[in-house]
């Protein structure tokens, strides 16, 4: 039997056999629009139930759909993203179910005829290494109201603020093949709509969403029944999730049951899936093109127009950034995570000793900002204060050691480092004579030390170094009490 | 005209889920019937040849109309609830749905 | 019978003007007359006191020199249109309490040209029916030999009606496979189904959208003409609503038939027509030649297919755009345990068995297995269809049909389903076509009923329609004040 410790992650060792499992995403990214994908009605969050509904919204009697220009282009410039064909003809079509929060009893969505075709992202996975995954397509659509369960004892209520905003389904390829890379995928995924700006990415108000299909199989072998996982909003319950389900089918496998393809919710309390109650409900949902619509045909120039306007994506920006700045890949991809951080990186470092400012941001900055509980946009330090930070540090003016002292400072009140360092009157001192000074009365009062030193004693070296550093409260310029202090002591 | 019944008692009974219809048991024969009567008829259509033919879902000439994407509807809260059978504190109320 | 119930919309508006008789006069002389005729169950809602207000409005306009293109005329409404602050119910149990908050697009189209809303008029329950036998508050029955209890044809039976019984001087509905030529037809009236997208389909029920299209019911084709005028137009609000430029109608009427091509499909002398409705269109045909027409044999081969994709394409549509009607938002609701006990109590109570049928039917030709064989196959013939229709064109400039194989029959007599369907079959392909089609009487029976004929045109051509309607209309000398309409 193979050792528990040589099993990659996505693997699971059972009584009989080894397994890996088989991943697909679908996921749901709302547009941040103005208005719904087919009415007029705002898309954001609504203060109050039903205030953000049309009567188109509600499936009044007669009530017609007009779609949102601007949705239409936020698919377009995703799907350039995704690095995706952009279909010039694509048809929407009415997936007919019924369910409380879906007043027309219907989804405008797009079946046969998605908007965006194929396309890859690349992702790296647990080694580290670079990753292909495949996009099987990207279709705009309807999202749903919301039912409340836990208001009533006997009752759901239903609330249609979010019934109609416009929704990117994002269907990758089964290619993924452990929790973490579905992870990393969907991190991907949602920094790279958060560049284009066509989705905000705020997984915990669901405005991105994630389907997963999970199946397992002996190594090699064809692909399993999958089930799918409805509607998570964290990368840790998605992480969750998959493994639960595929140690789930792998005991059912090796006690040799079969698999049902269902649909299964995810326990956030338990860590579990189970199937959903109305899954004897067998689906049809007799898609067909929406008469109210007529299909969407494209422009070349609109596509082409669209793609030429599209911002630098992560990969394209990290690469450039390791070059320009000399900053290690690690740097490069904590940096990109964000586009505001990579913007905020791009002023902070301009002129100044890139590795030097990745170090201060990463380190210094996020670690502050994550103690202080701050969201990155919020923060007290504009990149160019960081930027006079570090110039200060490069110029000698403040040692490192006193940088952090600033950028203390900096953080409490949002003043320049120039000015709190002459405020503070921390400017490094770089005169020969007060360092001399400086050393001279250190070797007065340590006498006894410097004889020790003398009769070969040479660790005491560090321990001039750092009274003298003491007596000049931190400003003394390290280098030249180094120099300084070895010619003092022959 | 195709004999073949295409809808019996349980075919009845999985399209009348599928609409969310209750079907009374005395109508059922009936339905049935007059159902299997209408799938006969339009049986017809497979004697055209449809061979190449594009379907046509739309007899409308002009492209798919699009809208700004500006916020001129909503807050009509009360006119969204006033003809709702039930409500609670602006909410559309159902029976409690269990996933 | 008042003397004012005997003028149509110009004569009406010139008689306001010259102060003959004020908008109020006459909206009372329809709603008294709506009084006399209720025998007919033709009004699911009178507005009387609203109408008395338009007409109140009506009167300062045309004191003030202000009166628009409707100004002072009472509308009967066919209760498919969503009528603001007025229960507007499909003629279905399901939408029994519903009181809209908005106005049709088309509605409100003739209340901003001062047009006067009567009230709501039945027609088939979701407009699916031929007959006005499914609604859900009783038939209403034909203003002609009413003593016989005759249909006046559907789904916009009660607009037909209330036309033909001077109930309302213009009435509107909607047409989906011939829902106001073949009541228009029935009732001895003029019915006109413009082009697809010509009216706007914003704020009316949706039966089948592909396929729905509003339109006037009228005394004659000038009142036709001023009505459709009013209606028309492009509305942002509807993504399948025209561009296309509404032209004054009216300046067509005048034109004849001379030196126009007048096409005579073989197809639609079908079996089981009656002699007289063929002897009708014989007589139309003379008419047109009188008035220097050339009349040209055409063929519309796919004719007789074109049912099969009507039953098909509609149901399918309906059975989508009325999954709306569940009991949670408005209209009726039946409680149940769980959800889907509500919803499926609530859907068989508050719909009616020939709704029933074509959501069953729309549901299975939709469901896996049978897409691909009923309606991806009934589009590819909906496209050979209208590509006839195209070729036809080519030749000829209009066609001339029959409006319907029979004429009126009696409340209750059609028992066959397919049957029943079958009056639908020389208005469905025009409605399949999107193109244009009217109604115009001709004749009376030897029972004295009704026979209309249908002039059919390329899209956008109404005004053309007119043209040749009106050549009709004047030849035939139609009188629908004559013996046997109801007095
Ligand atoms: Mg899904
Ligand atoms: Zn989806």
């Amino acid at each position: 039997m193979r050792d528990k410790n040589n099993i990659k992650p996505g693997q699971i060792q059972g009584q009989k056999n080894l397994w890996e499992m088989v991943i697909g995403l679908e996921i749901h990214a709302q547009i941040s629009s103005n208005s719904k994908l087919f009415s007029g009605a705002s898309a954001q969050f609504g203060k109050q139930a039903n205030e953000n509904v049309s009567l188109v919204d509600a499936a009044m009697p007669g009530m017609l759909p007009v779609i949102n220009e601007y949705c239409i282009k936020q698919a377009i410039k995703s799907g350039h993203a995704l690095n995706a064909k952009i279909n010039k003809f694509s048809v929407f079509d009415r997936k007919n179910y019924f369910y409380a929060d879906l007043p027309q009893g219907y989804q405008i969505s797009q079946y046969k005829s998605p908007i965006v075709g194929q396309g890859s992202i690349k992702i790296n996975d647990f080694e580290n290494n670079e990753k292909i995954v495949g996009i099987e397509r990207l279709h705009l659509e309807q999202d749903a109201g919301k039912s409340l369960h836990d208001q009533h004892p006997s009752k759901s209520f239903i609330d249609l603020n979010r019934t109609g905003v416009a929704l990117m389904e994002i269907v990758s390829k089964p290619d993924l093949r452990s929790p973490e890379e579905a992870a990393s995928y969907v991190k991907k995924i949602r920094s790279i709509l958060r560049y284009v700006r066509s989705c905000d990415g705020n997984m915990e108000e669901g405005s991105l969403r994630a389907d997963c299909n999970v199946s397992v199989r002996r190594l090699g072998e064809e692909f399993g029944t999958r089930c799918e996982i409805k509607n998570l909003n964290s990368t840790k319950f998605i992480t969750q999730a998959i493994q639960y389900e595929a140690e789930r089918q792998v005991e059912i496998l090796e006690e040799g049951g079969k698999i049902n393809q269902e649909t299964r919710l995810f326990d956030t309390s338990t860590g579990q899936t189970r199937s959903m109650r109305n899954k004897e409900d067998a689906h049809d949902y007799r898609y067909f093109p929406d008469p109210d619509l007529l299909p969407l045909e494209l422009e070349e120039t609109l596509i082409n127009k669209i793609k030429d306007e599209l911002p630098e994506l992560p990969d394209k920006l990290s690469e450039r950034l390791i070059n320009e700045y000399k900053i290690t890949p690690y740097d490069a991809a904590v940096i990109v995570e964000e586009r505001e951080f990579a913007d905020y990186y791009e002023i902070a470092a301009q002129d100044r000793d890139g590795k030097l400012v990745a170090n201060w941001m990463i380190t210094e900055l996020f670690g502050a900002i994550k103690k202080e509980n701050l969201s990155f946009n919020d923060n007290p330090v504009p990149p160019q204060n960081l930027n006079e930070l570090v110039f200060l540090i490069e110029n000698n003016t403040i040692s490192g050691k006193i940088a952090k002292e600033v950028f203390l400072q900096m953080m409490k009140t949002s003043k320049k480092p120039k000015d709190i360092v002459k405020e503070k009157g921390l400017e490094q001192v770089t005169d020969d004579s007060v360092i001399e000074g400086y050393i001279d009365s250190v070797i007065n009062d340590n006498r006894d030390k410097v004889e020790e030193y003398l009769n070969g004693k040479d660790k005491l070296f560090g321990f001039f170094v750092g009274q003298v550093m003491k007596v000049s409260q931190g400003k003394a310029n390290p280098n030249l009490v180094n120099q300084l202090l070895k010619s003092k002591l022959k | 005209m195709n004999n073949e019944n295409k809808i019996n008692s349980s075919s009845l009974a999985k399209l009348a889920r599928l609409a969310r219809l209750e079907i009374n048991k005395d109508s059922e024969d009936n339905l049935i019937k007059d159902l299997n009567e209408i799938i006969g008829f339009i049986d017809q259509l497979n004697e055209v040849n449809t061979d190449n033919v594009h379907p046509l879902s739309s007899v409308t000439g002009h492209e798919l109309p699009l809208r700004k994407d500006e916020v001129i509807d909503g807050d009509i809260n009360e006119k969204i609830l006033e003809n709702a059978p039930e409500q609670i504190s602006g909410y559309f109320v159902v029976p409690k749905v269990v996933e | 019978m008042s003397e004012l119930l005997r003028l149509n919309v110009s004569q009406v508006l010139e008689g306001i003007r010259k102060k003959e008789f004020s908008a109020v006069e006459l909206t009372r002389c329809y709603l008294d007359r709506i009084e006399k005729t209720k025998v007919l169950n033709m009004y699911l809602e009178v507005s009387a006191d609203r109408a008395i207000k338009m007409a109140q409005i009506a009167d300062e306009k045309y004191k003030n020199n202000t009166a628009r293109l409707l100004e002072g005329i009472p509308i009967g409404v066919k209760d498919m249109f969503c009528t603001e602050s007025i229960k507007t119910t499909a003629s279905s149990k399901i939408l029994e309490n519903f009181v809209p908050t908005y106005e049709s697009t088309v509605s409100k189209k003739l209340w901003e040209e001062g047009a006067i809303n009567l009230g709501k008029l039945s027609c088939d329950e979701f407009a699916m029916g031929s007959s006005n036998e499914t609604a859900a508050k009783g038939n209403v029955i034909n203003p002609w030999r009413s003593e016989e209890k005759r249909s006046p044809g559907g789904s916009s039976g009660g607009s037909a009606a209330a036309v033909a019984s001077k109930s309302a001087l213009c009435a509107i509905g909607t047409d989906t496979g011939g829902s106001i030529r073949q009541p228009a037809a029935f009732c001895g009236i003029v019915g006109m189904k413009p082009t697809y997208g010509r009216c706007s389909r914003w704020g009316i029920i949706a039966f089948a959208s592909s396929l729905d299209q509003a339109g006037p019911l009228t005394r004659n084709i000038s009142d036709s003409a001023t009505m459709l005028k009013v209606m028309a137009g492009h509305d942002p609000k509807d993504s399948t609503s025209s561009l296309e430029n509404v032209p004054n109608f009216n300046d067509f009427l005048d034109k004849g038939v001379k030196g126009l091509k007048i096409g005579i499909p073989k197809e639609y002398d079908r079996k089981g027509i009656s002699e007289e409705i063929l002897k009708s269109k014989e007589k139309v045909i003379d008419f047109f030649k009188q008035n220097g027409a050339e009349i040209v044999n055409v063929s519309l081969p796919l004719t007789k297919y074109a049912l099969s994709v009507y039953y098909i394409v509609a149901p399918a549509e309906a059975s989508s755009n009325l999954a709306r009607y569940d009991g949670v938002r408005y209209g009726l609701r039946v409680d149940g345990d769980s959800l889907d006990i509500m919803y499926e109590k609530t859907r068989g109570v508050g719909f009616g068995d020939e709704v029933k049928r074509r959501i069953m039917i729309g549901t299975y030709v939709l469901s896996s297995g049978y897409y691909d064989a009923y309606y991806l196959k009934a589009q590819k013939v909906r496209r050979l269809i209208k590509n006839e229709f195209d070729e036809v064109f080519k030749k000829v400039n209009y066609i001339l049909t029959p409006t319907t194989p029979t004429t009126s029959f009696k409340l209750g007599s059609t028992q066959d389903l397919l049957t029943m369907y079958l009056n639908d079959v020389f208005t469905v392909p025009a409605s399949l076509a999107g193109i244009p089609g009217i109604s115009v009487p001709v004749d009376l029976d030897k029972n004295g009923l009704p026979i209309g004929v249908q002039i059919l045109g390329k899209p956008f051509d109404e005004g053309g329609i007119f043209q040749v309607g009106k050549v009709i209309e004047d030849s035939a000398n139609f009188d629908l004040f004559s013996e046997g309409s109801y007095k």
